[in-house]
C-alpha cells in the first residue's frame, strides 16, 4: 500500500472519529435531560472509537495490533451499555427525567 | 457413575467459555505462541474457581453464517444510527421528544436476553432503562421518536436483533418460538387498527409462564 493511500485512510477515519467526538459534545451540552445526553455521551463514540482503531490496525498492520484493536472494541461495546444502563436506571428511579419530553412512557405503565 | 458423567458433561458445556477465556489472554498479549496458550489456560482455571458465578446457560447451537450476518448488520446498525444521533446533536431544529418502550422478547433464555439487550443498546440511540427477567421484557428509552408508528417500528427492529441473535446462537426452542411468533406477528400486522404487541398472543402461553429458569422472583427490577 502506497504512503498516499494510507494518509487518506487515516485522514477519513481520524476525521470521521473526531466528528463523532465533536457531535457527542454537542449533544451533551444541547440536549434537555440526563436520559437524552446518556445518547450522545456514550453512543456516538463507539463508531468514533472503531474509526480510530481501526485505523490503527490497517496503518500499523501487525498481528499484536489487531488483536489489541479487537480486544479494545469488544470490551468498549460490552461495558458502555451497562455503564449506560445503570446511569439510565438510577436517573429514572430517582426521578431525574422530564416527562413532557416522553410521548411514551410504558415503564410508568407497567409499574403504575 | 453417572455423577461423574455429568459432572464431566457440565464442564464440557463451561469449554467454549473458558476456551473464550483463553483467547482473550492471547489477544491481550498480542500473540499467540504455546506459552501464551499454557499461561492462559492456567489463568483462566484460575479465575474459573477464584471468581467462580453460576454456570451459563450455553444452547450448544451455533450458526456460523448467521452469526456473520448479526455482527455484519451490528457494525451497519451502528454506523447508520451514530450518524443519525450525530445529525440530531449537530443539525438545525433539533426538537426534544423521546420515548420509554417496552418490549416484549420472545425467548425465555437468561444469555439471549442479555445480548439482545446489550445489542440493542450498542446501536445509538436507545438505552436499556430497566428489565423484567420475569417476562423477558426491556425497558428502552429511544430518542427521537415522535408517534405511535415511529415506537411500533422500534420495536420490530428489536424483535429483528432478538430474533437475529436467536437464529445465530439460540436453543432450537428459542428458534422455534421466534419463527412460531414472527408468523402470528404477521396475522396481527395484516388486521388493521391493530393494537401493538402487548396483545401478543405469545404471552398467555402457559408453557411459557411456568418455566422453572424464570420463576425466580428476585429479578433486581423493583424499586
Amino acid at each position: 500500500m502506497s504512503a498516499v493511500w494510507s494518509d487518506v485512510i487515516t485522514a477519513v477515519l481520524v476525521l470521521l472519529a473526531a466528528l463523532m467526538c465533536l457531535a457527542a459534545g454537542v449533544g451533551l451540552l444541547r440536549f434537555p435531560d440526563v436520559l437524552t445526553r446518556l445518547h450522545s455521551a456514550t453512543k456516538p463514540q463507539i463508531l468514533g472509537l472503531m474509526a480510530v482503531t481501526l485505523d490503527i490496525a490497517v496503518t500499523n498492520f501487525s498481528v499484536g495490533t489487531v488483536t489489541l484493536v479487537v480486544a479494545i472494541v469488544v470490551f468498549q461495546a460490552l461495558t458502555a451499555p451497562m455503564a449506560a444502563h445503570l446511569v439510565a436506571r438510577a436517573a429514572y428511579q430517582t426521578d431525574h427525567l422530564r416527562p413532557d419530553l416522553l410521548v411514551l412512557d410504558e415503564l410508568r405503565d407497567a409499574r403504575g | 457413575m453417572s455423577s461423574v458423567k455429568q459432572r464431566l458433561g457440565g464442564m464440557l458445556s463451561q469449554l467454549p467459555l473458558f476456551l473464550g477465556l483463553v483467547l482473550l489472554w492471547a489477544l491481550l498479549w498480542g500473540k499467540f505462541s504455546w506459552l501464551n496458550l499454557v499461561t492462559g489456560a492456567v489463568f483462566a482455571a484460575v479465575v474459573s474457581v477464584v471468581f467462580y458465578l453460576p454456570a451459563v446457560q450455553l444452547s450448544g447451537r451455533i450458526n456460523l453464517w448467521r452469526t456473520a450476518w448479526l455482527f455484519g448488520k451490528l457494525i451497519f446498525d451502528i454506523v447508520r444510527a451514530s450518524v443519525d444521533v450525530s445529525w440530531l446533536a449537530l443539525g438545525p431544529g433539533y426538537t426534544p421528544s423521546n420515548a420509554i418502550v417496552a418490549v416484549h422478547l420472545r425467548t425465555r433464555s437468561d444469555l439471549i436476553l442479555t445480548w439482545t439487550a446489550v445489542a440493542t443498546s450498542i446501536v445509538p440511540g436507545s438505552i436499556v432503562v430497566d428489565i423484567e427477567r420475569v417476562d423477558s421484557t426491556l425497558y428502552l428509552h429511544v430518542i427521537n421518536m415522535h408517534d405511535a408508528a415511529e415506537t411500533d417500528a422500534f420495536r420490530a427492529r428489536v424483535l429483528a436483533t432478538e430474533r437475529r441473535i436467536v437464529m445465530a446462537f439460540g436453543s432450537a426452542e428459542d428458534v422455534e418460538r421466534v419463527c412460531r411468533v414472527r408468523g402470528e406477528e404477521n396475522r396481527v400486522v395484516d388486521a388493521p387498527g391493530s393494537p401493538g404487541p402487548h396483545s401478543r398472543p405469545d404471552l398467555a402461553h402457559p408453557a411459557e409462564s411456568s418455566d422453572p429458569q424464570h420463576s425466580d422472583p428476585q429479578n433486581g427490577a423493583q424499586p
